[in-house]
């Protein structure tokens, strides 16, 4: 297929971007239905122009066109097809395009799902999701075109960087950017919102459903990238609080803090400024995010090329998207101000705690992330904040979190009482501090107490629904009735929290995590937590564009075989690179963890590692995601679309 | 009042701009080759070392002002016995002992008895050895993890640094041509 379609479809794209924004938001001001009626239109074609540009590009990779620059620097013909069709998005321009993909399908998403919005914020949503993705398009088309062309066409690729071509790297990116991107849709409500002038119950039942669906993906997408980072790096680790991460774990909080505050918004109709601000924090977050990582300004190793004159055009962009946001907020945040009066002690007290903790780790983990940048710059202070600086500070933010996180969900509205909701969790308690007092026999002090929250926080996500259905309080028949009737919100709302909880343990009993490093010769055997790896021997193997040498290790324990691992060393000649494929079994409660290393003296060096709980480090993400996903499933949200109380301007008819 | 909340509803905006003009710079000066955000680890290069005191692991351990006036160049290694690329430096470490290389090891959130176990059975490659079981004085020397080493002058200041294990190369090219320069 003929790249120029693609490259006509995403100029295509840039044109209906502009429409998108000017038309919508100026109807919505002037009051012209036929003007604001024209958004979802305008949004469904950006989405398919987009959709066929990225769709010409997966095609060009896939049919090994060199004359296209982009796939002659990525790209090789012997390059399995799996990792020809997610090539695509595995560098730079890719990656751009398919952020502008997901813009076009946030906007999509609110034209189809939208439908019962009133007109002027339906309009006004769409308006300032086309502003923000015109930028975005504009970008690829001008400085990130991946449909350029070269003269004459190289006879093959330079092949793309081997620790990429990962099938957990590959899902990756599309999860995190859903993520990442969705926050827009929370953003452009909240621009919409102060464009209004108005903020309402109604608003804030608009806004979440949105902001989960995001909060899912990019929980599944953060906890993604971290398991690659656990098996493919070979390190043995699974957050090392590098730039990237941290750019990515930003967003996560004030996007958690978000979804929190807004319920605040539509019970209470209060908090409604801060909620705003939420809004337009945890998309900046996640646009300054990219950019952080696109520019150079921080290094990583899951950086892509760095290249300054990119940078300041996306500096320029977010400028214009967030400052715009904000110095609008400046201007017309106060017409959204309440006046809420707060019991500390209930419902909404505990959710600005949240609120209060969540947005203080954010800040941590940013002036962390930033500080050394800036005095470096500013005070000429070399400097470097690692780890150590991390696990200090956020822990004992954490930890009262952790702790209010039970009992937040058992206290009511306005005004609530401590003692009821301490008496359903009296045996949560117990039963967490026997957890860590079982624990801290086997380790030291610290990861039995995060063990000991993880304990209480699964068990008080237990004991809020134990105590809506009144389990053993009445018959098992009529709880089990009870329990069809709990709204589904609720349910999610106490898996994810329990998730946490999974998560937590699993970060917990990582730290108890034992390794070895030995110079192994074949037939020998390694003693290590009780297992037995005996290195049966060494051999080679050819793959697809790579040779890989790979070692066979026998794990038994008591005498009786486990599993046989067999760790990888790729080399990738076209490349000229080599990568490490470690092996893991996993029982659910352990993880037996082999990398293979160099090779001397007849032997090899293996790194072998038994990580206790580390499963359940992911195993948490995908229980917060899934209970976040159940929340989505409610009906409150599927059709809780309520008409706007009162003086809801009737501008259009509800299509 | 009003001007108040003026300034408050205005403080996001004024933040966003600060730190938008600080990524300017960055990159400007990034263009001019002036500024490479990749040095930002080498953090207390040609400093003083912060001031500390730590304990030591059999016998006494010893504090900056032992580094103060040493009069001979030594290497600082944070090093933990939980961490493996540690372990695969320890070979390293060995021969540079072998070499004369006073090197002064500080075990970085581990216990003294796992510390000294390690030593034992896998040899000692320091000279004195100190220990930072709560990663207090880490924080000060801004660690980015373990292994990490500081080339440490006569006068107590920091002339080389490296985050992660030393390789042989790097004693040849790097640390024996710095001994030397630094060594009275």
């Amino acid at each position: 297929m003929n790249p120029e379609i693609g490259h006509f479809a995403l100029a295509l794209a840039v044109a209906f971007g502009f429409a998108q924004a000017i038309i919508p938001i100026w109807g919505a001001q002037r009051g012209d239905i036929r003007m604001m009626q024209a958004a979802p239109g305008l949004a469904l074609g950006q989405l398919i122009a987009l959709a066929t540009a990225f769709g010409v590009l997966m095609w060009v990779s896939v049919d090994n066109d060199f004359s296209v620059l982009n796939v002659y620097e990525n790209s090789h013909s012997l390059k399995p097809l799996l990792y020809k069709i997610t090539g695509t998005w595995g560098n730079h321009e890719g990656s751009i395009l398919l952020w502008c993909l997901i813009m076009g399908v946030c906007g999509g998403a609110v034209a189809v799902f939208g439908r019962n919005l009133p007109a002027s914020l339906r309009a006004r949503v769409i308006g300032v999701l086309g502003a923000s993705s015109v930028g975005f398009t504009l970008f690829a088309l001008l400085a990130s075109n991946p449909f350029l062309r070269i003269w004459p066409p190289p006879a093959n690729g330079q092949d793309m960087n081997p620790l990429l071509q990962d099938l957990g790297l590959a899902i990756h990116p599309p999860i995190l950017y859903l993520g990442y991107v969705g926050f827009s849709i929370p953003f452009a409500f909240a621009v919409a919102a102060l464009l209004e002038g108005r903020v309402d119950a109604a608003w804030g039942r608009w806004v979440r459903p949105w902001t989960l669906a995001a909060w899912c993906f990019l929980t599944g997408g953060i906890a993604l990238g971290s398991w690659w980072a656990y098996y493919e790096l070979g390190w043995g680790g699974f957050w090392f609080w590098d730039p990237v991460e941290n750019a990515s774990l930003m967003p996560w909080l004030t996007g958690t803090a978000l979804l929190h505050a807004a319920i605040v918004v539509e019970k209470r109709e209060s908090l409604k400024v801060w909620t705003v601000l939420l809004a337009i924090a945890t998309f900046s977050f996640s646009l300054s995010g990219t950019f952080l990582v696109r520019s150079g300004i921080l290094n990583s190793v899951h950086a892509f090329a760095n290249d300054p004159t990119r940078g300041v055009f996306i500096l320029v962009l977010l400028g214009l998207v967030i400052g715009g946001a904000l110095a609008l907020f400046a201007w017309r945040g106060r017409a959204l101000s309440s006046v809420g009066l707060f019991a500390p002690i209930s419902r909404e007290g505990a959710l600005v705690l949240n609120n209060v903790l969540l947005c203080s780790i954010a800040a941590v983990v940013a002036i962390g992330t930033l500080y050394p940048l800036f005095a470096d710059m500013v005070l000429g202070q070399k400097l470097s904040v690692g780890a150590p600086f991390f696990n200090a500070t956020v822990l004992p933010l954490a930890v009262p979190l952790f702790i209010a996180m039970a009992v937040g969900p058992m206290l009511s509205w306005k005004r609530a009482a401590l003692g009821p909701a301490l008496m359903r969790l009296w045996w949560a308690a117990v039963v967490a501090a026997a957890v860590g007092l079982w624990a801290s026999f086997g380790t030291s002090l610290l990861p039995a107490f995060v063990l000991g929250c993880a304990a209480w926080l699964i068990l008080g996500a237990f004991a809020d629904i134990m105590a809506r259905i009144r389990l053993f309080r009445i018959p098992l028949l009529s709880s089990l009735l009870l329990l069809r009737g709990t709204p589904r919100g609720a349910l999610g709302a106490a898996i994810a929290h329990a998730g946490l909880g999974v998560t937590i343990a699993g970060i917990a009993g990582m730290s108890m995590a034992v390794s070895t490093i030995l110079l192994v010769k074949p037939g020998e055997t390694v003693h290590l937590a009780g297992y037995d790896w005996k290195l049966m021997g060494l051999h080679d193997a050819p793959g697809p564009n790579y040779t890989a040498r790979v070692a066979t290790i026998q794990v038994s324990r008591n005498g009786r075989l486990v599993t046989v691992l067999a760790p990888e060393r790729r080399s990738f000649p076209v490349q000229q690179m080599t990568t490490t494929e470690a092996k893991i079994e996993t029982d659910g409660f352990r993880d037996l963890y082999a990398v293979l290393g160099d090779e001397r003296d007849g032997g090899a060096v293996l790194r072998l590692h038994d990580n206790f709980m580390a499963p359940w480090i992911w195993l948490g993400a995908l229980v917060m995601a899934l209970g976040g996903g159940l929340s989505l499933s409610d009906r409150r949200l599927r059709l809780g679309a309520p008409r706007r109380a009162a003086k809801a301007p009737h501008a259009g008819a509800p299509a | 009042m009003s001007t108040r909340r003026a300034i408050l509803y205005a403080a996001p905006l004024v933040a966003a701009v600060a730190a938008g003009g600080g990524f300017y710079a960055v990159l400007h000066r990034m263009q001019e080759g002036s500024f490479d955000p990749h040095g930002v680890p080498t953090m207390l290069l040609n400093r003083r070392v912060p001031g500390f005191e730590l304990p030591g692991l059999a016998s006494a351990g010893f504090a900056s002002t032992d580094l103060f006036s040493i009069g001979h160049p030594v290497l600082i290694n944070f090093w933990a016995t939980w961490c493996p690329p540690c372990i695969e430096e320890h070979p390293v470490l060995m021969a540079m002992q072998a070499q004369k290389i006073p090197i002064w090891g500080i075990a970085y959130k581990d216990k003294a008895s796992a510390a000294l176990d390690y030593l034992q059975t896998r040899g000692n490659p320091y000279v004195r050895n100190a220990i930072d079981a709560p990663g207090r004085v880490a924080i000060d020397w801004g660690l980015t993890g373990v292994p990490e080493t500081f080339l440490v002058d006569g006068d107590g200041f920091v002339r080389w640094h490296m985050s992660g294990p030393i390789t042989p190369k790097m004693v040849k090219e790097q640390i024996e041509p710095l001994m030397k320069k630094y060594g009275g």
